[in-house]
């Protein structure tokens, strides 16, 4: 119950802080952090316009990818509570809820007819694809090193003691981040600044969308930062009690928002035809892991 | 009268009857007599499935011995599908058909061939004297040949049908030798001589001859690299036949394997290591090569083979938890494998039949000349949909269950493995999430091209969906696929008995998923059930709020260019450019190209690209090719001149006359020869 509030109230001001990171760096005064939030507002007060193309697909898909969203939320814990629904292997369900949003934006896309759309459809589709394995097998190291498959248990049995383990939490944090970042199309992959339709993947696939919907898809978007946020907190507060637990929640989130404004301020986008290649540099990493977790519990030899 | 007599008269009774009917008339009464027959073989397997096993003997003939009859947990689970699949599939062919009613002839052939082609299937299932059973399986092969070549007009259908024809008969070959190999070596004919001969000579020949029936079955069940048949059978088909084939006809594959195991029981751990290893190369390639397809019908035939690898990874990974004595694992991976039997049987055959309804509507399976059928055909859309999502395994569908099965088996044996064993899991994990994406990277392609955007072509009849009666069959399915996707705990309930025959291998008593591993299910059902209800809820605010507003109908956004056709969007192809430039290196793709574009002023072009199986070039036509061109060195001998052929004659006849005369002077001479 608890991660689902934490989750909402640093989603609020997640992208305000990733903005005004990169307003600072920039020179620039930037806008408020909370921002974002009132575009969202505006945007849900204002009409739509749909394409004569779409059907119905087109009108139901945000709704059921912010519900997916929404319910991959339910499952995050937080330290020793547990999130609303938590069972063995519920990080599998977590992952595949997150598909079911995917799924339909991307047909939401096709829904238009647009060739730009069904471009940025093409990529979503393949990149997200790249993204999974190294989730899955992150999770399996954890699970493997815990003995346990739920999300909870897993966390709160991940202590943090020997020196191999400071290093495996390091990797897994920055797959982590590196999963957030594909999974809501920033920076390394996409660049949501970009100007220019045929290098876009996430804008592109919301050309179309207006209104309460495109309200709905950029909460989403905030959502899903935060919940990679609160996974990665999770790594860290196993066994604390709530009241450092929350604050470092808050400052953990607040540096990974700063973090990926600065990465934004000093990287260039990947070219699009290397991104697949980096991204499974990532399931790399995440094997990584997995044979770091093997040398701690001794199955080498 | 008896159960099992009365559905061998009911078989015969129907073969007579249907070539004196009408027309009209032919699909109707074979469709009865599916009916009666599921009817029959459902109660029997109904009571097997709880609990009690169905035997029953015929006396044979001195040739075979007695002739078991027994229908125990794993034929009752199987002949259930079986069942399922064929009463929503003979009702769908009801429809389908009508169109061919033109054809009196072929359609009696037709359908006494459905009839046999389901009454063999449950034979398979069923019989326990490999004789009887290899003449069923011989039916079963010749009457799926015969459903197949309905539209024996096409060139293309006669080959695929032969090319089917053709691998059937080297799976018949694997099963001849294996049965023939215990048979000489015990002398029975029954499979419980397979036991018994397993068990006196354990090991290596117990693998052997696992090793020679799984060949056989996997040819059947299209693993990979026995697969090629599969993508030209099912395009070939009519599409209720091709939702049969590859909801229970490969599934019959499956079927035989398990029955294997539980019969032969070779050394487990071996063994599940050979079908993870195959399975996991099935899954991958099926689906790499679905990507590519432009032929909607061998899009899901590649399906296909990448869903009986998901399956295949199932069974391998509880024949490793037999072989490590670890129950949960075992009956976790074989309650994956069953149940996603089920699942890929619902979910294929409706996805067929919505092929089908799109084929009746257009005329073409081609992917790239389809496109925004979702506003003719709306229900046959949704139907699709639904079932696209189920195959990709994405919740609240029920190829989610058995995929999460799966996983959860292999997180279960990850955590128990050894270095090695803890290597293969973690690439099985990969491969299945691989798996898994790709199959969304390929039903995303496939639903947004056939049903989203503007259509491609403009056909000159008009497009229209088809009878709601002929829905019928496919909504009926899509309750099935929703309602285990929602309520699993109540499906599983139904493998308990045929877990049991699994996990009792050991002689311990284990009840599977006692505890921990069963209650996972409940939190499913709430998770689903919720997901649901916040999908409506969103959705219901978001109508309250979106009438408030003013929505306009506008075109499409094209970044400012106001003349867009449909030509312009994106197509199948287009779609998946990236990804085959990626993936280019596992497959060939034989691009054709005639007018390239040269000059200044743009000339009329042209390019054609061909999708092919590299695998298949290397397994069969390679070995095709050289076995011709050496076969063509003697076709001297066949020189069309009659002289030579009456040389040949005498010659033969003289080397007939001679040998036994001069017997014994030439084996002088090879002993001369020996001597010196």
């Amino acid at each position: 119950m608890l991660s689902i509030l934490l989750i909402i109230i640093a989603g609020f001001f997640f992208t305000g802080v990733i903005i005004r990171t990169k307003s600072i760096a920039s020179g620039r005064k930037g806008p408020g952090i909370f921002q974002p939030i009132k575009d969202v507002v505006r945007l849900f007060k204002k009409g739509a316009v749909y394409s004569e193309t779409t059907s119905i697909i087109f009108q139901i898909a945000p709704t059921i990818y912010f519900a997916s969203v929404v319910m991959a939320m339910l499952v995050v814990p937080f330290g020793n509570s547990k999130g609303i629904i938590s069972f063995n292997g519920d990080f599998i369900f977590f992952a595949y809820v997150l598909a079911l949003g995917k799924f339909f934006s991307i047909i939401s896309a096709m829904d238009t007819g647009s060739s730009f759309e069904g471009m940025g459809a093409s990529r979503e589709a393949l990149y997200s694809m790249f993204a999974e394995p190294a989730f899955f097998v992150l999770m399996g190291s954890l699970a493997l090193l815990t003995g346990h498959t739920s999300f909870q248990e897993i966390f709160q049995d991940l202590h943090l003691g020997s020196y191999i383990s400071y290093a495996l939490t390091t990797l897994a944090t920055f797959v982590l981040v590196m999963i957030a970042m594909i999974e809501n199309s920033r920076m390394p992959i996409d660049d949501p600044k970009t100007h220019l339709e045929l290098t876009m993947i996430h804008e592109v696939m919301i050309l179309d969308n207006s209104g309460f919907d495109l309200g709905l898809i950029l909460t989403t978007g905030y959502l899903k930062f935060a919940i990679y946020g609160a996974l990665i907190v999770n790594l860290f507060i196993g066994s604390f009690d709530i009241q450092y637990a929350i604050p470092l929640f808050f400052t953990i989130q607040f540096l990974m928002a700063v973090s990926i404004g600065l990465i934004e301020s000093f990287m260039a986008r990947f070219r699009m035809n290397h991104n697949a290649q980096f991204i499974v540099v990532l399931t790399s990493v995440s094997l990584l892991i997995f044979f770091g977790v093997l040398l701690m519990l001794g199955k080498f030899i | 009268m008896n159960i099992v007599i009365s559905f061998i008269l009911v078989l015969i009774f129907a073969i007579v009857l249907i070539p004196f009917l009408r027309v009209k008339w032919k699909g109707i009464a074979a469709y009865a007599v599916i009916v009666i027959n599921v009817i029959l073989s459902g109660i029997i397997a109904i009571n097997a499935l709880s609990g009690h096993c169905y035997d029953f003997v015929f006396s044979g003939s001195f040739i075979t011995g007695l002739v078991h009859v027994r229908i125990d947990a794993l034929s009752a689970w199987f002949i259930l599908i079986l069942n399922f699949v064929f009463i929503t599939g003979g009702f769908y062919g009801l429809f389908y058909m009508k169109s061919y009613n033109a054809q009196p002839k072929y359609l009696t052939l037709h359908n006494i061939a459905f009839i046999l082609l389901y009454s063999s299937l449950v034979g398979v299932c069923v019989i326990q004297n490999s004789i009887v059973f290899l003449v069923a399986w011989e039916l079963l092969a010749l009457s799926a040949f015969i459903t197949i070549i309905f539209e024996n007009e096409k060139i293309a259908t006669i080959q695929a049908g032969i090319n089917y024809l053709i691998q059937s008969h080297i799976s018949i070959v694997f099963l001849m030798i294996g049965f023939m190999w215990v048979a000489f070596k015990t002398g029975s004919y029954d499979f419980n001589a397979l036991t018994q001969y397993a068990s006196a000579n354990n090991g290596n020949a117990a693998i052997v001859l696992f090793l020679c029936f799984f060949v056989s079955f996997s040819i059947k069940a299209g693993l990979v690299p026995f697969h090629t048949w599969l993508p030209y059978a099912h395009p070939a088909a009519p599409s209720h036949i091709s939702g049969i084939m590859s909801g229970v006809l490969i599934k019959i594959g499956i079927f035989g394997i398990l029955r294997m195991l539980l019969l032969i029981k070779p050394d487990f751990t071996t063994i599940g290591y050979i079908i993870l290893f195959m399975s996991v190369i099935s899954g991958l390639y099926g689906v790499m090569l679905a990507i590519i397809q432009h032929n909607l019908k061998k899009l899901l035939a590649y399906h296909s083979i990448e869903n009986i690898g998901i399956i295949g990874i199932g069974i391998g990974i509880g024949c490793i938890g037999l072989g490590s004595g670890n129950q949960i694992i075992a009956s976790l991976g074989f309650a994956g494998a069953l149940l996603h039997t089920l699942n890929h049987a619902l979910f294929k055959s409706v996805l067929f039949y919505a092929v089908g309804n799109v084929y009746q509507a257009t005329h073409t399976l081609n992917i790239e000349h389809l496109g925004g059928l979702i506003k003719k055909m709306p229900q046959t859309a949704m139907l699709f949909l639904i079932s696209a999502i189920a195959i990709c395994g994405i919740p609240p569908f029920n190829g989610f269950i058995s995929e999460f099965l799966i996983y959860t088996g292999l997180y279960h044996w990850l955590k128990e493995a050894s270095l090695f064993s803890s290597i293969v899991a973690v690439v099985s994990v990969l491969s299945l999430v691989m798996i898994g994406g790709l199959a969304m990277l390929c039903f995303t392609k496939a639903f947004g091209i056939i049903f989203l955007g503007n259509a491609r072509k403009t056909f000159k009849h008009e497009i229209k969906e088809v009878s709601f009666l002929q829905l019928a069959p496919l909504y009926l399915i899509t309750m099935l696929i929703v309602s285990i996707g929602i309520f699993p705990k109540l499906f599983l309930n139904f493998l308990l008995k045929p877990l049991e025959l699994f996990t009792n291998i050991n002689q311990i008593k284990f009840i599977p998923f006692q505890g921990k591993a069963f209650e996972i299910m409940q939190p499913i059902t709430w998770a689903m059930l919720g997901f649901i209800l916040l999908i409506f809820i969103v959705y219901i605010v978001r109508k309250a709020i979106v009438s408030k507003n003013i929505s306009t109908l506008q075109p499409t956004w094209g970044c400012a260019y106001i003349a867009p056709t449909p030509k312009l969007q994106y197509t199948a192809s287009s779609f998946v450019k990236s990804y085959s430039k990626i993936f280019g290196m596992f497959f060939l793709m034989n691009s054709k190209k005639d007018n390239e574009v040269h000059g200044i002023f743009p000339i009329k072009g042209h390019l054609e690209t061909h999708p092919y199986d590299k695998l298949e070039k290397w397994i069969i036509d390679n070995p095709i090719r050289s076995y011709r061109s050496f076969m063509g060195r003697f076709l001297f001998l066949q020189n069309g001149k009659l002289q030579f052929y009456l040389l040949y004659g005498i010659v033969f006849i003289i080397s007939v006359i001679c040998i036994p005369l001069f017997y014994e002077k030439i084996c002088m001479l090879i002993d001369f020869f020996k001597r010196l």
